[in-house]
C-alpha cells in the first residue's frame, strides 16, 4: 500500500502510468484509424475537444466529461452530414476541424474568471497528471478494451468489406457509432497527455509503425501497443533528461521510432509484409 | 415449382426523385440462373443491392423466404493496404468452422493460396476468394456482382462454369450482374435487360431476337449473339417512344418502355 501511495505521490511515475494507460488504448484503437483511413476525421474530434472544455467550464461538469460530449456530438453531426454528399468529407471535416478549435477559444476568452493553461490543453501536460487522470485512463481502457475485444470480429469485418458485412448480418451502422463512440472517449483521456493538436499522431504513429511488422490484424494492434509504450518511456525520458515538453516529447521519439523501423525493416525484408 | 428464396413486387428504388430501379417484379427460385444485363446506371447494382437487403427500397416490397442464407460476391475486395490480411483470416471471419472454410477453398480452386496474403492475389483469385467465402455459408441464393472483373478470358469462362457447377451441387439459386455479354448467354437460364425497369427477358435464344435488347445493346451486338434474329416489331424514336409498334406473340413483356438516350 506505501509503495502504491509512494509511487502515485511521484509525479513522474503518476505521468509514466497514465501515458502507458493511454498507449493501450491508443494502439488498438489507432489501427482503425489508420485502416479506415480516419486520421483527419480524428483530427476533427480532437480540435473539437477545446470547445468542449469551454461547454464544460460554461455547464460546470467534469472536463473530461464535457469533451466526450462535444467529440459525441461532433461525430454524429459528421456521420449525418456526410449522408448529404454535396461536400466532400474532408472539406466537411477541414471546416468543422477548425471552426471547432476557433469556436472553443474565442468562447474561452470570454471567461475572464476561467484560468487556463491554453499550452497545457494544445500540447499536453503530461507531467501534470493527477490520480483522478489516472482513474479516467485506466477506466476508459478498461470499457474501450472490453468493447474491442467482445466486437472485434464485427468490427474488423465492416472494416474489410462494409457490404459484404451488412449482408452477412453485421450491424455495420451500429459498430460505427460505437468507434466513434471510443474515440471521443480516447481523445477525451489522451488530451492531458499530449493535446488536442497532437492526439492523432498517438494514433496513427504507433499504429502504421506495427503494420511494418505484423501479419495479422491482431499483430498489428498489439504491436501498436508496443510502440505506444515505446513513444511513452521514450518520450518521458527525453524530458526528463533534457528538459523538453513531455507531450510532444512522446510524438517524437514515436516518430523516430517510426523511422527506424521502415528504414531498417525495408533493408533486409523488402516488401515482405506488405 | 417450389416457394420462391425471394419474391420481388413492384419494386421501386428513386435517388433524388429519380428512379434508379422502376416498378420490377421478379421471383428467384431454387436451380435457377437469372443475370442482369444493361447499359452502365440502369440499376443493376442497385437492385442486387436491393434484394441483398442493403439498400433501402422506396417502393414496393421484396419477400426472403425464411431463414434465407445469401452467399454474396461483390465486384471487388477494395482492401486497405494497411490492413494485413491473410486467405485463411479472411475465411475464418465468415464465422464458419476451418475445415468448412478449407473445402470451399479447394472447391473454387485456390486452397494452395490459403496462407498467402489477400494483398498478393491476381483478379482471378480474389474473385475465387470472394466466391469461395460465400460458398463456406452454404447459401441458398448466390448474388454476384460482376463476378468475373479483371478476369482473363480463359478465366471467365471457367468462373462461370463454375458457377453453374455450384449452383448444381448446392441446389441454390443464382442471380448475377454481368456484362460479357456472349458467357451470359452461354451460361445462364434466364437474362433480364435492365435499364431501370425490365426492358425483356426470357431465355438467352430469345432475348437475342427481342427487340427491346437490339435496342439497348444495338444490332451488331445482337447479331453476333443470335444466330438469326425476326424483323424486330417495332423500335424507338429518339425520345424513346415506341413507332411502328406491331406487338404480338414476343416473349418479352415490353409494354411500357421508355429509354432515356443521352
Amino acid at each position: 500500500m506505501s509503495i502504491i501511495d509512494t509511487v502515485l505521490n511521484d509525479f513522474f511515475w503518476r505521468a509514466l502510468i497514465g501515458g502507458l494507460g493511454v498507449a493501450l488504448i491508443a494502439g488498438p484503437l489507432g489501427c482503425f484509424v489508420v485502416w479506415r483511413r480516419m486520421a483527419y476525421f480524428g483530427d476533427t474530434l480532437a480540435h473539437s475537444a477545446l470547445l468542449g472544455i469551454a461547454l464544460s467550464f460554461l455547464i460546470s461538469v467534469p472536463l473530461n466529461l464535457g469533451v466526450i460530449i462535444t467529440s459525441v456530438i461532433l461525430a454524429i453531426a459528421l456521420m449525418l452530414f456526410s449522408r448529404n454528399k454535396t461536400l466532400a468529407t474532408d472539406t466537411l471535416l477541414g471546416i468543422l476541424a477548425h471552426s471547432a478549435l476557433a469556436i472553443g477559444l474565442v468562447a474561452l476568452s470570454f471567461m475572464p474568471d476561467v484560468r487556463i493553461d491554453l499550452t497545457g490543453l494544445l500540447f499536453g501536460d503530461l507531467l501534470a497528471m493527477n490520480r483522478n487522470d489516472l482513474l479516467w485512463i485506466y477506466g476508459g481502457a478498461v470499457l474501450i478494451l472490453t468493447l474491442l475485444t467482445v466486437l472485434w470480429r464485427g468490427l474488423l469485418m465492416s472494416t474489410i468489406h462494409e457490404e459484404l458485412a451488412r449482408v452477412e448480418g453485421v450491424p455495420v451502422e451500429r459498430l460505427r457509432l460505437l468507434l466513434m463512440l471510443m474515440f471521443a472517449l480516447v481523445i477525451a483521456v489522451a488530451m492531458k497527455m499530449v493535446g488536442v493538436l497532437l492526439i492523432t499522431a498517438l494514433l496513427i504513429i504507433p499504429a502504421a509503425t506495427a503494420r511494418r511488422l505484423a501479419s495479422t490484424p491482431e499483430q498489428m494492434a498489439a504491436l501498436a501497443v508496443v510502440f505506444g509504450f515505446i513513444a511513452v518511456v521514450g518520450g518521458l525520458s527525453m524530458s526528463w533528461h533534457l528538459d523538453t515538453p513531455a507531450g510532444p516529447s512522446v510524438v517524437v521519439t514515436a516518430f523516430a521510432t517510426f523511422l527506424a523501423v521502415y528504414g531498417s525493416a525495408g533493408r533486409f525484408s523488402t516488401r515482405r509484409s506488405a | 415449382m417450389s416457394e420462391a428464396l425471394a419474391a420481388i413486387e413492384n419494386l421501386t428504388v428513386r435517388f433524388d426523385d429519380r428512379p434508379v430501379v422502376d416498378r420490377v417484379n421478379l421471383s428467384l427460385h431454387r436451380g435457377d440462373i437469372i443475370t442482369i444485363i444493361g447499359p452502365n446506371g440502369a440499376g443493376k447494382t442497385t437492385l442486387i443491392k436491393a434484394i441483398l437487403g442493403i439498400q433501402a427500397v422506396t417502393d414496393g416490397r421484396i419477400v426472403r423466404a425464411k431463414n434465407l442464407v445469401i452467399g454474396y460476391v461483390p465486384q471487388d475486395l477494395r482492401l486497405e493496404s494497411t490492413l494485413p490480411l491473410s486467405v485463411k483470416r479472411f475465411m475464418l471471419l465468415s464465422g464458419q468452422p476451418l475445415a468448412e472454410c478449407h473445402s470451399a477453398l479447394a472447391r473454387t480452386g485456390v486452397s494452395h493460396l490459403i496462407e498467402a496474403s489477400v494483398h498478393h492475389l491476381s483478379g482471378g483469385e480474389q474473385q475465387r476468394l470472394l466466391l469461395a467465402r460465400a460458398l463456406a455459408r452454404k447459401p441458398d441464393l448466390l448474388v454476384l456482382d460482376e463476378p468475373a472483373q479483371g478476369v482473363d478470358i480463359n478465366g471467365q469462362a471457367a468462373l462461370y462454369d463454375l458457377i453453374r457447377q455450384l449452383r448444381d451441387e448446392l441446389n441454390c439459386g443464382v442471380i448475377m450482374i454481368s456484362h460479357d455479354l456472349h458467357l451470359v448467354m452461354a451460361a445462364t437460364d434466364k437474362v433480364i435487360c435492365l435499364n431501370q425497369h425490365i426492358c425483356c427477358s426470357g431465355s438467352p435464344a430469345d432475348i437475342s431476337h427481342d427487340p427491346a435488347f437490339i435496342e439497348t445493346f444495338g444490332r451488331p451486338v445482337a447479331e453476333s449473339l443470335a444466330v438469326y434474329h425476326h424483323n424486330h416489331n417495332h423500335s424507338h424514336d429518339l425520345h424513346g417512344n415506341v413507332v411502328g409498334a406491331d406487338h404480338s406473340g414476343s416473349t418479352s413483356d415490353h409494354g411500357e418502355c421508355h429509354h432515356e438516350h443521352h
